[in-house]
């Protein structure tokens, strides 16, 4: 069915049983030398979060503590700066959520109306969502951050939330996705039994490029749970701000010691490990749409 | 467009499921996006580009000045200094992380490991992580006082890495980035290879070409889009750099001045300074040259790309 079972005869045909078994063995080690690497600051992570501050910096780094005090430093986590923490969290789950589910949902509805519609302006426009891509973070979170100020909007997570929404790349994907997946012929079926254009979409569309749409949600999602830049100037008050942001200010904050500094480094590494599980989980929960097709419009 | 949809409606009987005219349409599924990329992206281009010709000066306010920001940031040695920077990064960045990215896509695609799925998943796991956790976890990691490779280097009595060194951190940054996107860059590969229609194997298998030159001269050029990709990508993404940089500043200051990466030095000049025409205008020529430099590989790739 797919090209690898095709491409393993191909190389079972083309070597002996032997030599393909070491041939094999010796990938497989060659691989595990960077998977180890890909692994090394995680389990670091994992490792630390479970340390005492006082044995984070004297016992080995790779090693476990004398005692294990994960649960004391979560307990911390959550108490310092009167619990702003949970707040973080709280606000990086509803930013990258709304931010996904309408990333979606509007790439969806304008790739259709690219893939499946002719009209006025539209290769113009088409042209200028992709150019878009090139475009500068700099060159448009502080111009943001002004045009935000001048409209009264200043310090408000919708300064976040809505450009978030934006995802030139999805209406790109959704845009290849629904000229391959969805039959003219099927849309032209519908409109003569009389549907109306939005039942057409609701109804028929939606359904049919349910996949391409996770997968848009999900690089949205993950964008702005991210995204580090454009709430750090957008966003003023610590109750605003993502677990971005937030660890980030800790971070610094410990580095210039003072002020309860060093024992901070334990909270920031526990908070990096909490602040990392909700895109891990929804990485795990949502691997057949990243790994099929992530990009998979992008390249044909 | 309003004329031909007249006579056309006329003719026929009123439809009974909805009032969204066909030619309608396409205007209202565009619309929600549409109004969205104007507020936050042409508007903010718009006023930036109005805000960098102006001026903002201590005691006089605004005041109009053309082209002179542009001008200055022709000649501004910290501007391309941290583009010179950013070159240097990229050139041993990219294509260490890219050939990786395409070899283990081409590794696993075969399926000549055992346990491809771990793999898989644990290349791409570094992905979920933010790039400012990430930037904190391998500060602690690089960290000079209690960092586990200066313990390692300390418990065999060698003296400790400096990653922190003016020479270091560049590959320290590029480390960090590296271990962030390979496995980003190898997703994108593998979906490509996917792609590949099953019968070409067959036909090359039959032809007896041996499965490098299957890679190299079937695989390479039907992945050829997919590479120009993620490298536009990567250009555009090294140039922009800003998180890693920024959060290592914490942790050595003197090597990473305000102005090592251009987005850093538009960052200071915006926030520190108040310049905001000046930081605009930097910004703007930080998005001509990406670009610049998207167009150009563009043009020397096409030309020299493998034969299909």
């Amino acid at each position: 069915m797919t090209a690898t079972t095709d491409i393993a005869t191909f190389e079972a045909a083309k070597r002996r049983p032997g030599e393909r078994r070491r041939s094999r063995i010796i990938l497989t080690l060659l691989l595990s030398l960077f998977l180890i690497y890909s692994f090394v600051p995680l389990v670091y992570l994992v490792l630390s979060a479970t340390k005492t501050n006082g044995d984070l910096f004297t016992t080995f780094g790779f090693g476990f503590g004398t005692e294990f005090n994960l649960w004391q430093n979560l307990s911390d986590l959550l108490a310092r700066d009167n619990g702003i923490f949970m707040r973080w969290m709280f606000n990086s789950v509803l930013y990258s959520t709304v931010a996904g589910l309408g990333a979606a949902i509007f790439a969806t509805a304008a790739g259709y109306a690219f893939a499946k519609f002719k009209f006025v302006g539209r290769n113009l426009l088409f042209a200028l969502v992709l150019g878009a891509v090139m475009i500068p973070q700099t060159a448009l979170v502080v111009p943001i951050f002004l045009l935000l100020a001048l409209s009264g909007l200043s310090d408000n997570p919708l300064g976040v939330i809505l450009p978030s929404m934006i995802s030139p790349i999805g209406v790109y994907l959704m845009c290849v996705y629904i000229e391959q997946g969805v039959d003219d012929e099927l849309l032209d079926a519908a409109r003569i039994d009389g549907a109306g254009e939005f039942v057409i979409f609701r109804a028929i569309v939606l359904r049919l490029v349910a996949p391409g749409m996770v997968t848009v949600a999900l690089l949205s999602f993950v964008g702005t749970w991210n995204n580090y830049f454009l709430p750090l100037i957008v966003l003023r008050s610590q109750e605003y701000q993502p677990i971005t942001v937030g660890l980030a200010t800790w971070y610094q904050l410990a580095q210039q010691g003072g002020g309860g500094g060093e024992v901070l480094f334990s909270i920031i590494i526990t908070g990096a490990l909490v602040g990392i599980i909700p895109v891990i989980v929804v990485f795990l929960l949502l691997q057949r749409f990243w790994q099929g097709g992530l990009t998979a419009g992008a390249v044909k | 467009m309003a004329m031909s949809n007249s006579p056309a409606a006329a003719t026929r009987p009123a439809r009974s499921g909805g009032f969204t005219s066909r030619k309608l349409a396409p205007y209202l599924f565009l619309a929600p996006f549409v109004l969205l990329f104007i507020a936050f992206i042409v508007a903010p281009l718009v006023y930036a580009f109005y805000m960098s010709l102006y001026r903002d000066t201590l005691v006089g306010g605004r005041q109009f000045a053309g082209a002179a920001s542009y001008i200055k940031v022709m000649g501004d040695t910290k501007f391309w200094g941290g583009v010179w920077n950013l070159v240097l990064f990229g050139i041993v960045q990219m294509p260490i992380m890219l050939s990786l990215a395409l070899l283990f896509a081409i590794v696993l695609d075969r399926g000549q490991v055992y346990a491809k799925g771990v793999f898989r998943l644990g290349f791409f796991l570094p992905y979920a992580v933010p790039s400012v956790i990430a930037t904190i976890i391998w500060g602690y990691l690089y960290g000079p006082t209690f960092g586990p490779f200066t313990q390692m280097a300390k418990a065999f009595n060698l003296p400790p890495p400096d990653f922190l060194s003016p020479g270091a951190m560049i590959f320290s940054l590029a480390n960090i980035v590296t271990w962030e996107y390979v496995g980003y860059n190898m997703v994108i590969y593998y979906a490509a290879l996917k792609a590949i229609p099953s019968d070409l194997a067959e036909a090359a298998r039959v032809d007896g070409a041996s499965a490098w030159q299957f890679a190299r001269l079937i695989q390479l050029p039907l992945l050829w889009p997919a590479i120009l990709i993620t490298i536009i990508f990567s250009i555009n993404g090294t140039l922009q750099l800003f998180n890693e940089p920024y959060l290592m500043r914490a942790l050595a200051r003197n090597t990473i001045n305000s102005s090592y990466t251009p987005n850093l030095y538009a960052y200071s000049l915006a926030t520190s300074n108040q310049q905001y025409g000046y930081a605009a205008a930097v910004s703007f020529v930080l998005g001509i040259v990406i670009a610049g430099a998207s167009y150009i590989f563009t043009l020397i790739t096409n030309r020299r790309r493998p034969e299909q």
